[in-house]
Order: structure tokens, then C-alpha cells, then sequence
């Protein structure tokens, strides 16, 4: 229905332009200079009939189930009903009008419900008639008032840029969006467990408070050691660090390679290969990581008499850093090649070996771009989820032990979202305070290398 | 003197080749690691694209069936297969007792039944008569006839009977096993049974978020990109936005999926584990990459164009949509190709907006529930049978196809139509 509506109405603004087009070469017929070329007069009433349908259409999307709740609670007002009780009620008749309703249907429901369907056709039919008229009128006033010295170019062109502002806030809204949804549980969570527990506590073990009835009252002392994130916080450091130890001496040496050894031959094939690395999908990776390199690191340990779990933080963390490598290889290449040639001639003019201008004198004038990309490489390390999800363990332990399993604080969120969540519920709460500590920290990381990498650009250009 | 000078300048130059090595070998190493990834993914997963079948003789016996003179097709739509089909798996081994025959009904996939309907309705001549049916062999012996199940393990510890595996290579023997390019892989859903399990209801899962995060991120991405390259004043705000933007593309992706999560289902209400969230919210996520590489090509677009247009009388909006956007396309393009390269390999929101579920059903719009290629090889990759291995590999060797496809055309895009300012 509303899918008709608005092609409809989309016709009728490709139609207003013809009109409006029309008018302006009727007008330029008679010889009367235009102030404008004739299609911004098309576009001009094209605008017309947007705004309106927009903004009844927004006004409609607003107001109508909530004018729909209040008709159809009328119904109940004077039997005392509660407002919870009240709401089941709206939603019951609801889902009985779709007919998803499967529990047992009383004379008052389906009366709400016929109401309701009766109620939504009153207001479709509305809509569309109040939406076609206000067009109509809107594009017929508008006809009316454009002449040959009218101005409709300024305010064509005013409408677009405002269109280009509200589209460059979706970034905006967007990081308003993760806040918003993360602020609201996470208080919630706080309300429960105390941040000192969470922040210190050292034992993490959310399945606990989920085997509880659901009909008891929520009970604080029931939580405490059940939420303490320490093991978690330091189970993600740990693998990022591993991670690290791997991606930070094969990028950088292979950054430095491409930037100061590489043939242009070798560098035009290999730079692209090696960022094929970045483009893996996090699964693919994570799926290598459980069947190939766990089981592998298992049989190793055990030929050399170690005892090494089959999902250890070794192999999560040796895969991730992997999948790090690109970032941190081809970052530092281009820091490496924007470091000015002056440089680098001044070197080799005191008789230094290529090795030695570059640990002495290059290394040193790019280190702020190389730790800024290897911040970024930490922040995608902390952040990255399917590769822990499925190599590494989802119980967390407190240990310092690579070949033993740790979990991170993406891992516990996808354990604890995964099927069907409760709102409402500390565990649920649990994962969106995770991702709220995951949400600030990478956030930290990521301002402090952006700044970084971005001073040391302006120093060189 | 002299010789300490030599000492040292030869020792200079050990390691300056020292030095060189180790480059060499970084990079030797993560090719190598590249190449073993590939080749593990290849040699686990080209098996699954053959699927093994057994050739068993049918005898079509209408009393079986309880079909009457001259059926209809009603008729044969309502017949009774199971007995006809129980039959002729138990006529393999005329000597078989019960628990056998039980053993051989389970050589083949539970479809067994379906496929020998199918047979009949194909041909409803064959009543009264035998004909010899392909019938999807099991996944365990599926996977004996590729040579990946440990047939030395005990008997106990193995899925697949010694029984079973006597009639199996007897059938192998006699030439009544074949390997057939797997197309159910392709058609069917997914499915708990790993010889039925396919990649399609994944597949347009995939396709369906992928086009609503197009639909999505591209508009806005571009008008964005347009306001804060030619028209946003240089302010505090737009200094703001653009801060915000560079933040957004380094956000983990699975604070994403909260963000769908928390906002999209909990607040929006929209429906749970179909692609039209997943879309949304893979959309939100492409949307910094869309952006960034949007306003470089705008930048790249040389000034004196615009001084041309304005000179001639254009007004700005006239310049940008006429001359300036246009010319940036194929880098935006190729730019939102990459983004949705992105997008399409992403797991770990989809997961927390439900895109996890079990759906058996090929999903027919953006509303209804699915999963996705990447979704599907955790389902897998979690999921214990042997069979599901190969499944998992085949599924990564078609994403991967499909991420190569799409960076191909973004590199031939940027080539064949970026004009080149000198």
C-alpha cells in the first residue's frame, strides 16, 4: 500500500517537473526572458510536491500508532486495568489482527483487534487522501506563482545543499546511534553489579545469572562474583598482544623491504599480494585458526611434552596478528617513502651503509607514523571477534599462559547475544557494558594514532 | 690499523645484508602464510563440489505403494514411497537381518524417499517396473568414497559400521557408486543432514543485505562526501564531522551489531534475523569507507575545472553536479566496491542481530529470515560432522570467489575510467 502510494507520488513529481518545464518554455515562447534555465523551474515544483508528502508522511509515522494505542485503550479505560496490563492488551489485539496471535482469544481481543484493522484502514485511506491533496495544492500554488522573473534556481540549489548537510550528519548519527544504544544498558548494568566489581572483580562467569527464575526479584548479592571483567580485560590484551608479536616484526620488516629494497618489479607484485592478507574475511581466518593451526599447535606440544589446549590463546593470537600484518606493512611503507630524500642522501653522503640510514636516520624521523599504524593494528586486534570466537576458549581463565585458552571481550559478547536475548536481563546488559568498554578504549586508540600519523604527515609535506 | 678498518667494514656490510635478509624473509613469510591458507582452504574444500551417489535398483511395485489401476497425479503425489524405498535399500543384501537393513537404510541420505518420487513423477510409466535411481549417499560415506574418513579406526569409535562398509565397496566393486558435480550444493538450503546442505538460502541472504546496504550507504555516502569536499564551510562542526568519520571507519565491527541491536530490534522493532537489519546495519559500517574514498576522488578532480565551469557562468551547485561529480565517479565507484567487498565478508554483526539462525527455507525478500555466506561457515565451521568440513571450505572458496570478483571490477573500473590528471 504505502509501496503504491509512493510511486504514485513519485510520478506525480516526475509530472510537476514536465509541468513546471513546460511553463518555463511557454513563457520563454513568448519572448519574455527566463531567470533561470527551464528545468529549475521543473525541479523547482518537483520540490513542491516533495516536501509536503515528506512531511506527512514523517508525521504520520509519528503520530499514528500511538493515536491507533490511545482510540483502542479508550476502549478499557474505565475497568481498571493497569498500564502493563494495558499494553498487553494493545499488543495481543495486535498480533491477533495480523493473525500471529496464538494464545487464547477472548470476545474483548478480537472486538480490539477488529477495531484496530477497522482503525489502520481509516487511517491509510487518510493519509493518502490528505498526502494527494496537500500535493496537489502545494504543486498548483506553486504553478501559479512561478513567472518569467521569478527566482527558482536559488532555491533549488538551497534544497540540495540541504539535502548534501543532512546527509553529511549520517556520520554523526551514526556515532550518536552506538552511544545511545550502548549508554542506556550499560547504566542499567551498573545499577545492578557496581563498577568497582566489574572493573576488579576477577571472576567472570555470566551463565551463572541466567539460572535463576525468572519471576524473583533481582538480588545484587546473587551477582557479585559472577561479573568481574578482569580475566576478560586481560585475556584481550593478551591476544592482541601475541598478535602483535607477530605482526610487528614480519610488517614492519616487509614495510621496510618494499619502501627501501624492492625492485618497482618486486614491489608491484608483492605489495598487492600481501594486502590480499587484509581483505580475508575475520570467519575464513577464524576457521583456520580452529582446524589447522590449533590442532597443529596440539600435536607440537605434545611431541615436545607440553600440554597445550587444542583452543589456545596461541593460535587465536598468532592468526590475528596474521590478518594484522597488511595494515601495519603497508602504513609504514608509506611512511617510510614520505620521509624525504634529503634525508636519506645526507646518509649516504657520510659513507652510512643502507642498513644503517635506515635504523639510524629514517626509522628514527617516521617512528610517529609507525606507532600510530601500530596502534591502529593494536585497536583492530582488540576489536576483532570471529577469529576468538571460534580458535580461542569461551571460558575465561586468568592466565598468562599462551598455550592455555582465554577469551575476549568480543568473544563474551557474541556468547552471551548469541540466540535469543532478554532485555532487561544483567547478562544481556553485561555484553552492551563490554561493548561499551570495547567501544572507549578502541576509541582512545584510535584518536591518539589518527592524531599522531596526522602530525607527522604535516611535518614532512 | 688497517686491518681494523677492514674488520669493520666488513662487518658493516654482513650486516647490511643481515639487514636485507630479514626484509626478504618477512615478506617470504607472509606470502608463505598466504599460500598455505589457500592451499588449505583448496585442498579441504574441492571435494565438496562432487557429491557421491548409489545407484540401487527400485522396483516401482504398485501394491507398495497403495496405488490403484491408472493413478492420477494426485494419486502419485499421495502415494507411499517409504516402503518401496525401505525395499530396495534392504534388497542390497538379500541376507541382511533387521538392525542390517536398518544400517542399509541409513547408506542414504533421509531424502532417499523424495528421490525415488521424483523418479516416478518424471515417469509414472515405470509402475510394475525396476529401474536403477541415484540416491544421494550418506555424508560418512560420502566422505569414505573421497578418501577423508579414517576407515583404520575401530569399529566403535567410527560412524560408518564395518557392515556398511562391506556392502559399500561391494557396490564400489560392482560400479554402483559415482561422483557427480554437486549442483544441490548450490540449489538447496541449509540443512542439519550435511549431504543436503546447500549455500543458496545463505547465498541471497548475502545478496539481500548486500543491496540494501547499496541502497543505503551509497546515496548517502556520495551526498556526504559532495557537501564536506565543495560546499562545508571550514568550521569547528565540519572539523567534527570529519573526526567523526575517520573514528567510525576504525569502530570495531561488532559494536555495529550492538548498534543494530540495541537500536534497530529493540527500539525500531524491526524483524529479527532478515537481511533488511543486516543490511542496515552493514551499511552504517560502510559508510566512513564510502565516504573517505568519495571525497579522494572529489579531491582528485583538478581545480581548474571547476575555475572553468565557474568561469563560464555555472553556479557552484551547477559546477559540482555537472563537472565535478561526474568526473570523480570511478574512483567513488570502485571505492564503494571495496566497501561492499567489506561489508559482504562481515560476521560478527550479523551474528548479533540473529542472522545466525537455522533457516531451511531459500529466503524470497530482504524481510524474511536468512543468513549469509559468512554467517554460514561459522554455522558449519561450529557444527561437529566430518561432513560439514569440506562444506565449510567450499563455502569460503565461493565467498573468496566472490570477494576477488568484486575487487576485480573495482581495479578495472578505476583503470579503464579514472581519466588521469598530469
Amino acid at each position: 500500500m504505502n509501496l503504491i502510494l509512493f510511486t504514485f507520488i513519485v510520478l506525480l513529481g516526475f509530472t510537476s517537473y514536465y509541468f513546471g518545464r513546460k511553463k518555463a518554455y511557454t513563457i520563454q515562447s513568448t519572448k519574455k526572458r527566463l531567470s533561470a534555465l527551464p528545468q529549475f523551474y521543473g525541479y523547482y515544483l518537483a520540490i513542491w510536491c516533495a516536501i509536503p508528502a515528506f512531511i506527512i508522511f514523517s508525521l504520520w509515522a509519528i503520530f499514528e500508532p500511538t493515536i491507533v494505542k490511545l482510540l483502542i485503550l479508550s476502549d478499557y479505560s474505565n475497568q481498571g486495568y493497569l498500564d502493563d496490563e494495558l499494553n498487553l492488551l494493545y499488543e495481543k489485539s495486535k498480533a491477533l489482527s495480523r493473525g500471529q496471535f496464538t494464545g487464547e482469544i477472548t470476545p474483548f481481543i478480537e472486538a480490539s483487534a477488529e477495531k484496530y484493522l477497522s482503525l489502520r484502514s481509516i487511517a491509510q485511506s487518510s493519509k493518502v487522501v490528505i498526502v494527494l491533496s496537500a500535493i496537489i495544492a502545494s504543486v498548483a500554488y506553486a504553478y501559479k506563482r512561478i513567472s518569467s522573473n521569478s527566482r527558482t534556481r536559488e532555491p533549488v540549489e538551497k534544497f540540495l545543499n540541504a539535502v548534501l548537510f543532512t546527509a553529511s550528519l549520517a556520520a554523526i548519527l551514526t556515532t550518536v546511534g552506538i552511544v545511545f544504544s550502548l549508554i542506556f544498558q550499560t547504566i542499567d548494568f551498573f545499577k545492578v553489579i557496581p563498577l568497582f566489581d566489574f572493573v576488579f572483580g576477577t571472576h567472570w562467569y555470566p551463565a551463572k545469572a541466567f539460572v535463576r527464575d525468572s519471576s524473583e526479584a533481582l538480588d545484587p548479592t546473587m551477582y557479585s562474583d559472577t561479573f568481574g571483567a578482569v580475566p576478560i580485560f586481560a585475556g584481550t590484551f593478551f591476544i592482541a598482544f601475541i598478535a602483535m608479536c607477530v605482526a610487528i616484526p614480519i610488517g614492519l620488516m616487509s614495510g621496510i623491504y618494499l619502501a627501501e629494497y624492492a625492485s618497482t618489479k618486486v614491489r608491484q607484485y608483492a605489495k598487492p599480494l600481501i594486502e590480499i592478507l587484509a581483505g580475508i574475511p575475520t570467519v575464513v581466518y577464524g576457521f583456520f585458526a580452529a582446524l589447522t593451526v590449533g590442532p597443529f599447535l596440539k600435536e607440537l606440544g605434545t611431541s615436545m611434552g607440553l600440554e597445550v589446549s587444542a583452543e589456545s590463546a596461541l593460535a587465536a593470537g598468532g592468526v590475528m596478528g596474521i590478518m594484522i600484518i597488511p595494515f601495519i606493512s603497508s602504513l609504514s611503507d608509506d611512511v617510510i617513502t614520505s620521509v624525504p630524500q634529503s634525508l636519506r642522501d645526507g646518509s649516504y653522503a657520510i659513507g652510512a651503509t643502507k642498513s644503517e640510514t635506515i635504523k639510524r636516520v629514517i626509522f628514527p624521523a617516521a617512528l610517529p607514523g609507525i606507532v600510530g599504524s601500530i596502534l591502529l593494528g593494536v585497536s583492530r586486534a582488540i576489536g576483532e571477534t570471529m577469529i576468538v570466537v571460534m580458535a580461542s576458549g569461551l571460558a575465561a581463565n586468568l592466565t598468562l599462559n599462551p598455550l592455555e585458552s582465554t577469551s575476549t571481550i568480543t568473544a563474551q559478547i557474541v556468547v552471551i547475544l548469541i540466540g535469543d536475548q532478554a532485555f532487561g536481563d544483567p547478562k544481556t546488559q553485561a555484553a552492551f557494558a563490554l561493548g561499551m568498554s570495547l567501544f572507549l578504549v578502541t576509541l582512545c586508540l584510535n584518536i591518539v594514532a589518527l592524531r599522531v600519523v596526522k602530525k607527522y604527515r604535516e611535518k614532512y609535506e | 690499523m688497517n686491518k681494523n678498518k677492514e674488520q669493520l667494514l666488513n662487518k658493516r656490510y654482513k650486516a647490511e645484508q643481515r639487514f636485507r635478509l630479514y626484509g626478504l624473509s618477512a615478506i617470504f613469510m607472509a606470502l608463505l602464510f598466504l599460500t598455505i591458507f589457500i592451499f588449505k582452504i583448496f585442498s579441504t574444500g574441492y571435494s565438496a563440489f562432487q557429491k557421491t551417489w548409489l545407484i540401487v535398483p527400485v522396483t516401482f511395485d504398485a501394491e507398495l505403494m497403495m496405488l490403484d489401476q491408472n493413478p492420477s497425479k494426485e494419486d502419485l503425489q499421495d502415494a507411499d514411497y517409504y516402503d518401496i524405498a525401505l525395499k530396495s535399500m534392504a534388497d542390497l543384501d538379500p541376507n541382511a537381518n533387521e538392525d542390517q537393513e536398518n544400517e542399509l537404510k541409513r547408506m542414504v541420505s533421509y531424502f532417499f524417499e523424495k528421490e525415488i518420487k521424483n523418479e516416478l513423477l518424471n515417469d509414472p510409466n515405470l509402475i510394475g517396473k525396476t529401474k536403477e535411481v541415484y540416491l544421494t549417499a550418506s555424508d560418512d560415506l560420502d566422505q569414505v568414497f573421497k578418501g577423508n574418513y579414517p576407515r583404520d579406526l575401530p569399529e566403535d569409535q567410527r560412524r560408518v559400521s564395518d557392515y556398511q562398509l562391506k556392502i559399500f565397496d561391494q557396490l564400489v566393486a560392482n560400479g554402483k557408486v559415482e561422483s557427480k558435480f554437486n549442483i544441490s550444493f548450490f540449489t538447496n538450503a541449509d540443512s542439519r543432514e550435511a549431504e543436503l546442505a546447500g549455500i543458496a538460502s545463505s547465498f541471497m541472504g548475502s545478496i539481500f543485505s548486500i543491496l540494501v546496504c547499496l541502497m543505503i550507504a551509497f546515496p548517502v555516502a556520495v551526498l556526504a562526501a559532495i557537501y564536506l569536499e565543495e560546499f562545508a564551510p571550514k568550521n569547528r562542526f565540519t572539523d567534527f564531522i570529519e573526526v567523526n568519520i575517520n573514528n567510525l571507519a576504525a569502530v570495531p565491527s561488532i559494536v555495529f551489531g550492538l548498534l543494530g541491536l540495541g537500536v534497530l530490534l529493540a527500539i525500531f522493532h524491526l524483524p529479527r534475523s532478515t537481511p533488511l537489519v543486516g543490511g542496515i546495519t552493514l551499511s552504517l559500517m560502510t559508510l566512513p569507507t564510502i565516504i573517505i574514498a568519495a571525497r579522494a576522488s572529489l579531491k582528485a578532480v583538478p581545480p581548474s575545472i571547476r575555475e572553468a565551469a565557474l568561469a563560464m557562468g555555472a553556479s557552484r551547485m551547477q559546477t559540482t553536479m555537472h563537472h565535478t561529480v561526474p568526473l570523480s565517479m570511478p574512483g567513488t565507484l570502485s571505492g564503494t566496491i571495496i566497501g561492499l567487498a567489506q561489508a559482504l565478508g562481515e560476521t560478527a554483526p550479523l551474528i548479533l542481530i540473529g542472522m545466525v539462525a537455522f533457516v531451511n527455507t531459500i529466503p524470497g525478500s530482504p524481510m524474511d529470515p536468512a543468513a549469509s555466506l559468512p554467517v554460514q561457515i561459522y554455522i558449519w565451521a561450529e557444527s561437529a560432522e566430518r561432513g560439514f568440513v569440506e562444506k565449510v571450505s567450499a563455502c569460503i572458496m565461493v565467498l573468496l570467489g566472490f570477494l576477488i570478483i568484486m575487487n576485480l571490477f573495482a581495479q578495472i573500473i578505476r583503470h579503464k575510467f579514472e581519466k588521469k590528471w598530469s
